[in-house]
């Protein structure tokens, strides 16, 4: 299996495909460049990855790239349980739903989103909502921009990790907050 | 009853007007009045007849589509790159696209339950007549097609009365499909609209379906205490010949066991069912036996447990013949919609069909007569099960542990399988001698074997993971209440105030198929809380299956439980797929019995009332095909929000209200003609939940309704606020936009909510009689 093919092997999506993520540094610099970005969690981020749950790593990559959080499915008390307290419960679809709208203010009010990072997902959950993404989030006349940070490639993503083990997933998660940390 | 295509023709007629020859007159159709009711606006409503409804509800709950890919490849045009903004050659945009394959997808499940419906009928009218009576429920039931008066005006009294609605939904299925052809419909929303329509006449052929079978076999009539029958992969006496039946139309499962009752070989032979035809064989008879939902046909088949293998029509594996024929097992289709290759033997004396199939001659035979298939399996079964000796394909251990050591590490299965299942670390722990992984696999397993189909070394995976397990699934016995089929008029009385007053919070309708995440349990657990919150709880198909298969530390399956009775706390086995429109037609029978509107061709009205007054909830865990996205357009023309599992996320798009969008929350006070803000009341229509978590604190959440009384909102608040705080770990965020008065608030929360009431700057507001119709007012005030 190449690193930049579908994980679920019939899930081809057409012309419009996902940049690999090559470094970990091509994350944290569009952070850094984001004026506002977002980071969508999902029930999946309760997984081991290798000493830590997925969601110990996000929490880490919002307070240092001090990015909102929305905490989809049922998983927003692990946050609170981990004294992270600002972020955000809404589903998967629902979330999608408002960041596909360019009128959106976003959960605070102060304007829609440019950056969206999603982790944590079923591989054809995410699949689906970035594809309606790709398809209809307009900015002006661009499209969001998305980044998958599941450890499968996501082609619709606007840019996706390639499949990666997880010791290499693991190493891409620390290196992104270490970039972030100096920021 | 109705009288359609009246023609009369005249050779000469002489008035004193005028003189006429060769005079011909035709009338469409001639709709008999009702003295009791009078008819509604739309009777026979066309495509287009109900689409300022559809525009209400498809503007509170706007489409959000999610493409499956960025193409359309239906005609010689294309390929058509449609992504972000782009049109295809014929002018189509992405999102008219994608509303394009959902109305295909609900024309293919109207389409199904109807040509299931129109074989069913033609076929008991043959065998009784046309004139048998129709009766769902005796005494016990008036209104005996709800959905079917609702949207045709018509009641039917005879099998001879279902072909006149045919006549019409087949109509409708056709120019609706066509409404797919390219350069036809161009409007998302129009497509939309159309998919309602495809919902609501799916619902009146299911309903058609149901009515039919229920009166003419016998089944049982809204019965609450439908007898208890056997479920599970361990209920078959393997001593005795065994007959598996797969699929959904009764006919040829029901000559089977005709013959064998006939020939005094019935409990002599097992007859166990597959899908829908199980559930129904065991309406027929409760001696039937269900082995499972879809996803049990390759495990049950390849143990090699089944002599004869019978199937009809859909939601059938398309290639079981192939595991048919490795077991040994004559293969018996029965269905001219499902052929399977085989030579059509109809006609052919039974003797020799007999002799060929037991001697092994052909594989197996086409047979389009439910008798002939009754006599020739029951027949083969008797000879051929000595000779069979339960040949099973399952791997030896041993050779799973072989099997496993050739494994290249490609991580095809994985990657081929619906749920991301580890098969590849069984595979490894198995090439060391541990099959615990694969045992642990079964439970998850969707039975697609698509893991198989993946592997480049043709390893059985599936066979791994079911034999590994053997043992568990030998041991599989459960209870099962068998299908009662409509809710009886008597119950609608006495839970219609509860449920539009909110006293009773809901009415929660598990249905669909066997594609879940995790296993059926989690339909089991989702019911389970909902029974003892009182809500009532009805199920179909494989949900209905799935829900029995699980056992309290007793021994006892939820049927065993909880009463079979249309009230709070109840969990009822409506019965098979096409049993669905009872659970709609329960919540049209409360605006009828409850409310005492006319139901006569008066849809709009009804689905007002249901929308804003009947707490229902519809939830498809494993919802997999085409009939599960009609099934859920019918119910969302009704108003009546539906959830699916993850894997629903593919019918590629939702319907979402937006809860913070105060503009579209506003209903007509049908006393006043004021417009109030009801709050996000359902707040969505179709929605895919990741976990089971989510569903249920969603299900309590969707049961409220604009109408609620203080008393009854408070009740529904409770459930959605403790599943929430149980299951999230928090209180919901959003409290304010449901708590109406300070009386909505439960008294066991009262400071706190107030608390968040009072930082969010809440206000009491008025408590509406809600309408979205202006011309339900009964003011002249707007």
């Amino acid at each position: 299996m190449r690193t930049t093919e579908s994980w679920q092997t019939a899930e081809i999506p057409g012309p419009k495909r996902a940049f690999v993520i090559s470094k970990p540094k091509i994350v944290s610099s569009m952070i850094k460049r984001s004026e506002k970005p977002l980071l969508v969690v999902g029930h999946e981020s309760l997984e081991e990855v290798l000493e830590k749950k997925l969601i110990d790593y996000t929490v880490s990559m919002a307070e240092v790239g001090e990015i909102p959080i929305v905490a989809t499915a049922h998983i927003i008390g692990e946050f609170k349980e981990r004294g992270y307290n600002t972020a955000a419960s809404m589903s998967l679809i629902e979330i999608g739903e408002r960041l596909r709208d360019p009128n959106w203010t976003g959960l605070t009010g102060e304007g829609q989103y440019d950056l969206v990072l999603m982790m944590g997902f079923p591989y054809y959950m995410s699949w689906l909502v970035l594809s309606g993404l790709k398809h209809f989030a307009l900015r002006g006349d661009k499209y969001l921009t998305t980044i998958s940070l599941d450890r499968y490639y996501q082609p619709n993503a606007s840019w996706s990790l390639p499949n990666l083990s997880k010791e290499d997933w693991k190493e891409t998660m620390l290196s992104i907050v270490s970039e972030l940390e100096g920021k | 009853m109705t009288v359609k295509n009246v023609r009369m023709d005249i050779k000469e007629l002489d008035t004193q007007l005028a003189k006429f020859k060769g005079l011909r007159v035709a009338i469409g159709r001639v709709i008999e009045e009702d003295l009791e009711e009078a008819l509604g606006p739309t009777p026979f409503p066309s495509i287009t007849d109900l689409r300022e409804w559809d525009r209400k509800l498809l503007k509170r709950y706007p489409p959000f589509y999610l493409p499956f890919c960025d193409v359309c490849c239906l005609c010689t045009f294309g390929k058509c790159d449609l992504s972000q903004g782009k049109r295809g050659a014929c002018g189509l945009d992405m999102a008219a696209q994608q509303s394009r394959i959902v109305l295909l997808a609900a024309c293919i499940g109207a389409a199904t339950h109807n040509g299931h419906a129109r074989h069913l009928v033609h076929h008991l009218i043959e065998k009784f007549g046309g004139n048998a009576p129709l009766n769902v429920g005796g005494d016990e039931v008036d209104i005996d097609a709800p959905v079917s008066t609702l949207v045709t005006g018509i009641r039917p009294k005879t099998l001879r009365d279902l072909e006149g609605i045919l006549d019409y939904t087949e109509e409708q299925v056709t120019h609706l499909l066509s409404c797919c052809h390219t350069g036809m419909e161009g409007n998302n929303i129009d497509f939309e609209s159309k998919v309602l329509h495809a919902g609501m006449i799916d619902q009146v052929g299911m309903e058609i379906a149901d009515l039919a079978q229920i009166s003419a076999y016998n089944f049982p009539r809204a019965d609450p205490e439908a007898p208890l029958t056997e479920i599970g992969w361990g209920v078959c006496d393997t001593s005795k010949p065994v007959i598996l039946v797969i699929g959904h139309n009764v006919p040829p499962a029901a000559g089977i066991i005709d013959y064998l009752l006939e020939n005094q070989l019935y409990g002599q032979v097992e007859v166990a069912g597959i899908c829908c035809t199980a559930i129904d064989m065991t309406r027929y008879n409760p001696g039937a036996k269900i082995i499972g939902p879809i996803s049990w046909q390759l495990r049950f088949i390849r143990s090699g447990i089944p002599d004869v293998i019978v199937v009809d029509e859909q939601c059938i594996r398309t290639n079981l013949i192939e595991d048919a024929q490795k077991i040994g097992a004559p293969f018996i289709a029965a269905s001219e919609k499902n052929c399977q290759g085989l030579e059509d033997r109809t006609n052919d004396p039974a003797d020799e069909i007999v002799d060929d199939l037991v001697e092994g001659r052909v594989p197996g035979v086409l047979i389009l007569d439910p008798e002939k298939v009754g006599e020739v399996t029951s027949r083969v079964a008797v000879e051929i099960a000595p000779k069979r000796r339960r040949k099973g394909i399952f791997p030896s251990m041993e050779e799973i542990v072989e099997g496993s050591k050739r494994c290249q590490r490609c991580l095809a299965c994985q990657r081929a399988c619906p749920n991301n299942l580890p098969i590849p670390e069984a595979v490894q722990m198995a090439a060391e001698g541990d099959l615990s992984k694969f045992a642990s696999l079964y439970q998850d397993c969707v039975g697609c074997a698509r893991c198989e189909s993946a592997c480049p070394i043709d390893l059985p995976l599936h066979s791994y993971i079911m034999k590994t397990a053997e043992g568990k699934m030998a041991e599989e016995k459960f209870k099962i209440r068998t299908g009662r089929g409509a809710v009886q008029d008597i119950e609608i009385r006495r839970v219609g105030g509860p449920i539009v007053l909110g006293e009773i919070p809901g009415v929660v309708a598990l249905v669909g198929c066997a594609n879940y995440p995790h296993g059926g349990e989690e339909v089991a657990e989702i019911a389970e809380e909902f029974a003892k919150r009182n809500f009532i709880v009805t199920a179909t198909g494989c949900a209905a299956m799935s829900m029995a298969m699980v056992k309290d530390e007793e021994g006892l399956t939820l049927y065993e439980k909880y009463p079979g009775s249309f009230d709070a706390g109840g969990v009822l086995n409506i019965g098979s797929c096409v049993s669905n429109p009872h659970i709609a037609g329960a919540a049209i029978k409360i605006a009828r019995i409850f409310a005492k509107r006319n139901l006569r061709a008066n849809y709009e009205e009804i689905a007002d009332y249901i929308h804003n007054r009947v707490g229902a909830v519809g939830v498809a865990w494993g919802a997999m095909s085409q009939k599960a996205a009609s099934i859920a357009s019918g119910f969302w023309r009704l108003g009546i929000p539906v959830i699916v599992g993850p894997h629903g996320i593919k019918y590629r798009r939702m319907l979402l209200g937006r809860r913070e969008r105060e503009e579209d929350w506003y209903v007509y006070d049908a006393r006043t003609g004021d417009k109030i803000y009801v709050g996000p009341v359902p707040e969505h229509l179709f929605y895919a939940a990741e976990t089971k978590e989510e569903a249920m604190v969603l299900i309590a959440k969707l049961a409220m309704r604009a109408n609620d009384t203080t008393k009854g909102r408070a009740i529904k608040l409770t459930h959605w606020i403790d599943l929430h705080r149980r299951l999230y770990g928090t209180m919901p965020e959003d409290i304010d936009l449901y708590v109406r008065r300070k009386a909505d608030i439960p008294i066991t929360m009262r400071d706190e909510i107030l608390k968040i009431l009072e930082e969010k700057g809440w206000q009491e507001r008025e408590i509406p009689d809600p309408t979205l119709l202006k011309r339900m007012l009964r003011t002249r005030a707007d």
